[in-house]
């Protein structure tokens, strides 16, 4: 299983902060993103990370990680 | 080397001062270099009585202390403490501190810069603001200074 979240104004956009899938073996960030989303396509400046860790969308994901996907921070 | 999350008002200088009292470096620190951002009621042209601010639990608090790992690599630095609210916040409330210790000032204002700009666009919060029109808009964009 891969657990899928969503924050910031990206969350409302998409109208949910959670979900899980299963069977996305070697899939990259940016493959799970149009298989969950395939109606919205990825803002240029989404940022993308995996274990909270930041990675590119071509970094592949395994079983058991958490990806997450979130507009520019604006902490501070 | 601490970081806490805070959902609640705190006063950054008492923060300070138990930190400081407690720690184990008295008499080894020459300098403090201490940041604190505070709540403005304004932005972009616009009055603004309260904001909300989302983080992303977890990896926050791992980002951060990448933030103050990759500072101790460059400066030496005695003690680092950093704080940031989430949840609601009104103006005039402090958002963020940082605070640094070292055996020099350079080092001391340095590394507290650094730390503070990484915080900026490496750690996971979202501000949500609420204008007095009651209109509610995500912050989308940092100021540069």
């Amino acid at each position: 299983m891969i657990t899928i979240r969503y924050f910031g104004s990206l969350k409302e956009t998409l109208g949910k902060s959670f979900e899980t899938i299963d069977n996305a073996e070697n899939f990259t960030v940016l493959d799970i993103w149009h298989l969950v989303n395939p109606d919205f396509s990825i803002a240029e400046n989404t940022l993308t990370a995996v274990n909270m860790d930041y990675v590119s969308r071509s970094e592949i994901v395994k079983k058991g990680d958490e990806v997450a996907f979130f507009p520019p921070v604006t902490g501070g | 080397m601490t970081v806490k999350i805070y959902d609640h008002i705190f006063d950054p200088f008492s923060e300070i001062q138990q930190f400081q009292h407690s720690a184990h470096f008295a008499g080894k620190f020459g300098a403090t270099s201490i940041f604190i951002g505070t709540m403005r009621d304004f932005n972009e042209g616009d009055d603004v009585k309260a904001m909300t601010l989302e983080h992303y639990e977890g990896m926050t608090q791992k980002q951060l202390r990448n933030i103050i790992e990759m500072a101790k690599s460059q400066w030496h630095i005695l003690e680092c403490l950093v704080i940031h609210r989430v949840g609601a916040i009104f103006p005039n409330e402090p958002i963020v501190l940082v605070s640094i210790w070292s055996a020099h000032r350079a080092e001391a204002f340095e590394a507290c810069r650094y730390v503070m700009e990484e915080l900026k666009t490496h750690a996971p919060f979202w501000k949500r603001e609420t204008l007095t029109t009651n209109e509610t808009r995500w912050v989308t964009t940092h100021s540069a200074n």
